[in-house]
């Protein structure tokens, strides 16, 4: 087992350190901005710090638990009527069921609650509340004088959320085109959705929202193994390495330079991880207001781009039985590009 | 190695989900892949060559029976009421109503050798159309539907070839009643309209769940519109949602409709045993000429299939007892499973039109009277 050195290859904290439990800096005179007993948790403690508590809820956490409650009871109610209020199939279900936005023919209209009424008015629930989740979470970082750094971070996702429900549907002119709540459904829709505009893996944007998808774990998985190689070292404390570099730090930056001759400071890895987290939605939401508001055929626009590559033909001519002829070729042939 | 007991309680729960994920999830390998477009661009077939063992048997054709003599006295001469197979000689008529019997109601016997009398009303044999009495006569609502039903044979096999036939690669398989029916009175595989209530679900004020969003096997176990050929196979619903050009923004196909068209797709693929990739280069569902010619082949099909329900299949609602309707009281019709059954070509292309000439002897006329029988 000293070869692996499965030691150090934990899931879990290994070592909790345990003080009294502690209310936190003292930034208000307000008794209210600290509620709840504080207690301490040994499971928690595995995957965090195991002190509970204590928490802040104000008006804003109040508002958003309503609403969010209000857009989980809409939603959940509103599938298990779609199985006839049958518990078992409710269950068993439960990844296919869905509640749905309105037709096509309602547009932007508010139609009747059983023909996607429901799913607005859960849309309104569910939107109200995660924007007072925000307010929430920007708040709560200026009052302890920290930067509003997660609440940004936050905000790229919701602006990647308006995008699919609300700025895009009010753009195409029907809230038919948003995502439905389901889980199969709202994947469903995803590939409908790419099939409808002719393959979204074409579309720039989306190309750039997976780059930072897959830069952001690849990232991670460098930030977090190197870590967690050095904490025998004490690199975990980070701010105290980031001051006065010990030899934790040390190892860390030597072994990337060693590696591929550069590396990340313990400052400039988070700033990367941040920007490749953020960036992964506020790309892909430019890519998505972008489909069938200014770009119908994603697969077209990269022939016309001159980016699709062309294939040998495998098999006799195909052509369509209607007698619809402009398609990539067309596009090709008219644009001058080649593939 | 001193992992705690948290972690071994999560590495058991971890490994018993991705087990069951694992097992319930994906075909182990081997698989047979089949190429169908140019290297690397992934055009593939992917078979399970266990499943493909297991239905060997669906897709056999029956060994044909020796030729009939076309020569000698024609059936409307020697038989009362022969109305389609009348320029058939006696021989060969003979010989196709003995086909028929094996391929659409065949005798059952039980060990002893003593014929299981079939559920219901129904009697099988030759007696699943006949009077045995005097058999001639109409009085058997199944001898009207079988006229109708060997017309349709006829039609498909002289104005289908685009689809049954094999274009320019030679003669195709053309389709007999064996093709939908596999020995069973009622073809295996047939549709019918899904009642409105069945499609909404929901009561009351609550959502209208709009024939989506249930494990249907009619669309794969999708969350897929389940109700899909109504619109496509009874109506000609638009099947098409991308548009030919990359910056017109007012072709106005929605999302929805795409996911119709995609439940369609998907009933084509259970229905062949085949990936998108047998007709589509998935990089360009739209595009026709990055397809392949099954693609041409599946539209023709498309169209075949409304022929024969609004001509040969809908035409006969009055001659159907209540217990052959669905429960909109409409007939049962076909689909693409119909014929195919799991194969992409029905009994994987096996000829058994040219063992049974008379089949091609099937006259158009007259039109067989389809009134209610009281």
């Amino acid at each position: 087992m000293a070869l692996l050195d499965l030691e150090y290859q934990n899931i879990f904290t290994r070592v909790q350190v345990r003080g009294p439990a502690y209310h936190g800096v003292s930034i208000s005179h307000e008794p209210t901005d600290r509620q709840g007993k504080m207690r301490f948790s040994h499971f928690f403690g595995q995957i965090g710090d195991a002190q509970v508590g204590p928490i802040y809820l104000g008006w804003t956490g109040l508002i958003s638990l309503i609403f969010g409650f209000a857009a989980f009871e809409i939603i959940g109610l509103n599938m298990w009527a779609s199985v006839g209020w049958d518990p078992v199939q409710f269950v068993r279900q439960l990844p296919w069921l869905a509640l749905e936005p309105p037709s096509p023919a309602y547009g932007l209209k508010f139609p009747p609650l059983a023909q996607g009424g429901w799913w607005l008015v859960a849309g309104f629930f569910l939107t109200a509340s995660i924007l007072m989740w925000w307010v929430r979470v920007y708040t709560r970082a200026r009052q302890l004088g920290m930067g509003t750094h997660t609440a940004w971070a936050f905000a790229a996702a919701i602006w990647l959320y308006l995008v699919l429900g609300f700025f895009r549907p009010i753009l195409m002119g029907s809230w038919s085109e948003a995502v439905p709540f389901g889980i199969f459904p709202h994947l469903d829709w995803t590939n409908a959705f790419s099939i409808r505009y002719g393959n979204l893996f074409y579309n720039p944007f989306h190309a750039l929202s997976i780059v930072f998808l897959y830069g952001s774990t690849l990232l991670f998985a460098m930030h977090g193994a190197t870590i967690l190689a050095t904490g025998r070292f004490g690199s975990e404390r980070e701010v105290e390495q980031t001051l006065d570099r010990g030899t934790a730090h040390e190892r860390c930056t030597l072994f990337w330079r060693w590696t591929m001759g550069f590396g990340a400071s313990m400052e400039s890895i988070h700033r990367w991880l941040y920007w490749f987290a953020i960036l992964c939605p506020i790309t892909g939401g430019i890519g998505i207001l972008l489909t069938g508001t200014v770009v119908d055929n994603w697969f077209l626009w990269a022939v016309k781009q001159g980016f699709a590559p062309g294939y040998p033909d495998v098999f006799p001519a195909v052509n369509d039985p209607a007698g619809v002829a402009a398609t990539a070729a067309g596009v090709a042939a008219s644009t001058g590009a080649t593939r | 190695m001193r992992l705690s007991f948290g972690t071994w309680v999560a590495v058991a729960v971890l490994a018993t989900a991705y087990a069951a994920h694992l097992l319930t999830s994906f075909e182990r390998p081997p698989v047979t892949v089949v190429q169908r477009g140019f290297r690397g661009t992934a055009m593939e077939v992917i078979y399970n060559p266990r499943v493909l063992e297991v239905q060997a048997y669906l897709h056999r054709a029956p060994e044909a029976s020796e030729p009939a003599d076309a020569e000698g006295d024609r059936a409307k001469d020697v038989y009362q009421n022969v109305q389609v197979l009348g320029d058939l000689s006696v021989a060969q008529f003979g010989r196709l109503m003995q086909s028929i019997t094996e391929w659409v109601s065949p005798e059952v016997l039980d060990e002893a050798g003593n014929p299981v009398p079939a559920a219901g009303n129904f009697q099988r044999g030759c007696n699943y159309c006949h009077n045995p009495e005097n058999y001639a006569e109409d009085s058997v609502y199944t001898k009207v539907v079988a006229r109708r039903m060997l017309q349709m044979t006829k039609h498909i096999n002289e104005h289908w070839q685009s689809h049954v036939g094999n274009g320019a690669a030679g003669e195709g398989a053309g389709v007999t009643c064996y093709t939908c029916h596999r020995g069973n009175p009622v073809p295996s595989q047939v549709w019918a309209q899904v009642p409105t209530q069945d499609q909404r679900r929901g009561r009351g004020f609550a959502q209208d769940a709009a024939s989506q969003n249930l494990a249907s096997p009619v669309v794969g176990l999708s969350s897929l519109p389940y109700d899909i050929f109504t619109p496509y196979f009874e109506n000609a619903a638009d099947i098409r949602v991308a548009g030919n050009d990359p910056l017109q923004v007012n072709n106005r196909h929605s999302i929805k409709q795409t996911e119709w068209t995609l439940g369609l797709m998907a009933h084509f693929a259970d229905s062949l045993n085949v990936n998108c990739t047998f007709c589509h280069n998935t990089r360009a569902f739209f595009d026709w000429q990055q397809s392949s010619p099954q693609r041409v082949n599946a539209w023709h099909g498309i169209r075949m299939i409304r022929d024969v329900n609004a001509n040969y299949i809908d035409p006969l609602k009055p001659v159907f007892p209540a217990n052959r309707l669905g429960p909109n009281g409409d007939p049962l019709k076909v689909n693409c499973a119909t014929c195919h059954q799991g194969a992409h070509k029905p009994l994987y292309g096996a000829n058994m039109l040219r063992d049974h000439p008379e089949l091609n002897l099937v006259s158009a006329t007259p039109a067989p009277s389809v009134e209610a029988r009281q």
